[in-house]
């Protein structure tokens, strides 16, 4: 294991930034902050009538770390995947996220911290499967 | 009004995954490599820290019948697992091991992340769009 204290503690802090993201969205606009569902809400055959606020949601999402990069530090972004796993995995991680209702933003962190029974097992079956992924690629395909 | 906390929490929500540095694939897969020898927890500390605010803010809406701001609340959570969940968080676990990408993060290094990123989310809106059309003539 690769244990980094400060890694460690910009996770508690960052993971507590995202729970108070979550905690905005939930106490002010009364809805969960699932990545997938307000991004696919957007990208649907029909438009919500919550789309304004679905897009100014993404918006932010996406500015923050700019803004981060030019005053603070730009972060690392590595991505060491093939191009035709990159495009396998995004098509795979869209369809999945809406077949199963849920990311790990809405499941892993909105569901279970209310501990939805649902989000629980969602969030234990892709954890599994990612990792058995991960370990296929490392010690099969490699 | 709620645009403004939308794009507010959306602010929040992608500072939180630089610090944490979810944004960054490579750290991802480094806490789902379980079995390389090298594994890097940072994941569970970000889990750890998101579940813990959360926690509380599902703990002020349970003696409430609205949001603070006087929106409805989200339905009480279901136990039916079906399926429709459990197929899609395996397909979802499929995508995200390959890449180390979930929709948060994607979003999140639209602008920084360069033609890699843009290739995942181009093809990640494209899976979400198949599943609409899919969705609607099921």
């Amino acid at each position: 294991m690769n244990f980094v204290l400060n890694d460690a503690l910009a996770g508690l802090a960052g993971g507590a930034l995202i729970g108070l993201a979550a905690a905005i969205l939930l106490l002010g606009n009364g809805r969960i902050a699932g990545i997938s569902g307000i991004l696919g809400a957007l990208v649907n055959t029909s438009l919500p009538a919550t789309w304004r606020e679905n897009l100014l949601f993404v918006a932010g999402l996406a500015a923050a770390p700019v803004a981060y990069a030019a005053f603070v530090a730009r972060p690392d972004i590595n991505i060491t995947t093939s191009v035709p796993l990159l495009i396998a995995g995004g098509l795979l991680v869209g369809f999945g996220s809406r077949l199963g209702s849920g990311c790990t933003s809405g499941h892993g962190v909105c569901g279970m911290s209310r501990l939805s029974p649902r989000s629980i097992v969602s969030t234990l079956t892709f954890m599994a499967v990612a990792i058995a992924v991960v370990a296929v690629m490392r010690f099969v395909m490699a | 009004m709620r645009s403004i906390v939308a794009l507010v929490s959306g602010l929040v929500f992608g500072v939180g995954l630089v610090v944490s540095d979810m944004i960054n694939p490579a750290r991802v897969r480094g806490f789902l490599d379980l079995f390389g020898g090298d594994w890097d927890p940072t994941l569970a500390f970000v889990m750890g820290g998101a579940l813990a605010v959360m926690a509380v803010a599902w703990i002020v809406t349970s003696s409430r019948s609205d949001s603070l701001l006087g929106h409805s609340l989200p339905a009480k959570p279901s136990s039916n697992i079906d399926a429709r969940l459990l197929g899609g968080a395996a397909v979802f676990g499929l995508g995200w091991g390959m890449v180390g990408l979930c929709p948060g993060p994607a979003i999140a290094g639209l602008f920084l992340g360069g033609w890699p990123v843009l290739l995942f989310i181009a093809a990640m809106v494209a899976g979400m769009m198949a599943f609409s059309l899919v969705n609607r003539t099921a």
